[in-house]
């Protein structure tokens, strides 16, 4: 969707995927390349596969037609483990069948990171913490996760992927359950790493917001449930025809103070 | 991995010792006085009838129990990850009632010893192989289905056991009885079924770290890297494994596999290169405390020792339940 530098192969590279779930087509045959410095939104109406289609991203479900590439590579080149230390998924939900201390559950996040026989290191712990405080969580490390709100919950999630440390951030819906101070929050968090000098780390991230979405995405794909997509720059996709029809309602463009917003009618 | 981490010196050498107080009152222990120095010079290969007692009857039937123990505990801590369902035990999938099924028709055939072992440890593998199978057996399955088939085949095999119990002469239903209830007495030859846990603890405890990520859901798990259906299916088959030998070797003893691993986690936590290991020192150690005392304490009358790893177990489980308030 953009030059990147050419030194640089893209994070992330679909080549005219589609994906199919039982009969149904979820999106036709498109393209997408996303570079480091980058973020992407995946927008889309409930059912329309913005989940299925980040897991095909991830590398987690093989696309029905089409090509996904990591890194300038295949999956199939990719250990599970080298994968696992480039990307990193954020999962919609986060199941707790068993009691365990906030920061145990931040250091399943350095698993790919150690060897076989490999225990955390006093190092690993001291990303976990810097994590949490990422998140504005210090002072929970010892809390069981099952004692923990919905939006602590999501928060220790979104830090156990800060402590895996990929260069790819794969989020889906990061704002679940999160006030409206935490949801800008975490879009500051990840643009902050996103758009750094280093410029190394690149995030798609599903939104139900339209208006987050303009704010922090580069680029944006449109599903509208029918198996119609639309991938492109933000303002070549976030327009009101568009997105009415996608999300079949009828919506209004507003420009307040350089910023637009998309309301409904 | 706790934020208190334990020391795991100090608590290896705790259950160990656990584990060789627990032994050697099992050989120490009986209608016949047997003081520790006559035990050591039995096991150092002593003469007598006392050496004998020890090496013959007490020693085999300590380690069956120790390693029974061990085994359902291991199996049961497995069962829960990999069912992800803390009410999860080794005879969920139906494992036990296979091999209940293979054990009574040997019996009510009036088939050797070493023929209800056999039959025992095939019906266990047949139930298996048979959930195995009917759960769509590649590893996609959802642990839902898993479980609810494994808990069909498991009721399917208590029907067939009550059908035979009932149909059974009645000089047959108490050894079927007693195979039911679990009985270490007749266990003469453990030693196969410990090199059975001692390949099992080697061949898991490399994945440990991996049972941790699955704990946390398959996506997770998937997403850090692990190879979750192949995880899964060496789970699976190794959980079985071990409990079909465990379930051969004494019978299906309940409690010990649900509830020690719940012990352990509750004492020291979800990490299951901690759980695991410390979930066979301890499941042995409580199934030889529990053997020992249904030999001796009513001595001559033998009670069933599901009875008594209740009796100790129910206890300590609720002193650590309640210690730790959520």
């Amino acid at each position: 969707m953009s030059a990147s530098r050419i030194d640089v192969p893209p994070l992330l590279e679909a080549e005219r995927l589609a994906l199919q779930v039982g009969e149904r087509w979820l999106c036709c045959e498109f393209s997408l390349s996303l570079a480091p410095g980058e973020c992407l939104a995946l927008l889309g109406p409930n059912g329309a596969g913005k989940t299925t289609l980040l897991h095909t991203l991830a590398g987690l479900r093989e696309p029905s037609v089409g090509q996904v590439r990591l890194g300038g590579l295949p999956y199939a080149a990719w250990s599970p483990l080298e994968a696992a230390r480039f990307r990193g998924l954020l999962p919609q939900q986060q199941p707790d069948h068993f009691g365990a201390s906030v920061l145990e559950t931040v250091l399943i996040g350095r698993h790919p990171h150690l060897g076989r026989w490999g225990w955390e290191t006093a190092e690993d712990e001291a990303i976990a913490r810097q994590a949490l405080a990422d998140v504005g969580l210090q002072g929970f490390e010892t809390r069981d996760v099952l004692t923990l709100s919905g939006g602590e919950r999501q928060r220790v999630a979104i830090a156990t992927l800060l402590a895996q440390a990929p260069q790819l951030f794969l989020l889906d819906e990061p704002l679940n359950h999160l006030d409206l101070h935490y949801q800008i929050a975490t879009l500051d968090l990840f643009r902050r790493l996103v758009r750094n000098d280093a410029a190394r780390h690149g995030a798609v991230m599903v939104l139900h917001d339209i208006n987050l979405a303009a704010r922090y995405a580069d680029h944006i794909i449109l599903l509208d449930g029918r198996g119609g997509v639309k991938a492109g720059d933000r303002d070549a996709v976030l327009r009101a025809d568009l997105l009415s029809q996608a999300f079949g309602h009828p919506l209004r463009r507003f420009e307040s103070e350089g910023r637009v917003l998309f309301l409904p009618d | 991995m706790r934020p208190h981490r334990q020391q795991p010196l100090v608590l290896a050498a705790g259950l160990l010792s656990a584990a060789a107080l627990a032994l050697f009152w099992a050989l120490v222990a009986g209608d016949m006085p047997i003081g520790l120095a006559e035990v050591f010079s039995a096991l150092a290969g002593g003469e007598g009838m006392a050496a004998d007692i020890v090496r013959e009857l007490r020693l085999p039937r300590a380690v069956a129990a120790f390693v029974c123990g061990g085994l359902l505990a291991t199996a049961g801590a497995l069962m829960q990850v990999l069912l992800r369902n803390p009410l999860a035990d080794p005879y969920i999938l139906g494992i036990s009632g296979g091999a209940a099924v293979g054990a009574l028709v040997a019996i009510t055939l009036g088939a050797a010893s070493i023929w209800v072992d056999t039959l025992a440890f095939a019906g266990a593998l047949t139930a298996m192989l048979l959930v195995f199978g009917l759960a769509h057996g590649d590893g996609s399955w959802t642990q839902t289905r898993l479980l609810l088939t494994g808990v069909i085949v498991a009721a399917g095999c208590g029907a067939a056991v009550t059908l035979m119990l009932a149909l059974a002469p009645d000089t047959r239903v108490t050894s079927m009885l007693f195979w039911l209830m679990g009985d270490a007495s007749g266990a003469a030859r453990p030693w196969p079924a410990l090199v059975v846990l001692v390949l099992g603890l080697a061949a898991v405890m490399p994945f440990a770290r991996d049972l941790n990520v699955l704990a946390r859901g398959e996506l997770n798990a998937r997403a850090l890297g692990v190879s979750v259906r192949k995880l899964r299916i060496a789970l699976y088959v190794l959980a079985s494994l071990l409990t079909a030998t465990a379930v051969t070797l004494v019978g299906s003893v309940g409690f010990v596999g649900l509830i020690i691993p719940h012990l352990v986690r509750l004492a020291l936590g979800n990490d299951q290169r901690v759980l695991i290991p410390a979930a066979a020192l301890a499941g042995g150690t409580l199934l030889t405390l529990a053997d020992t005392a249904a030999r001796t304490v009513i001595a001559p009358q033998q009670l069933p020792v599901g009875v008594l790893t209740a009796l100790i177990g129910v206890p300590v489980f609720l002193f650590l339940l309640a210690r730790h308030p959520r």
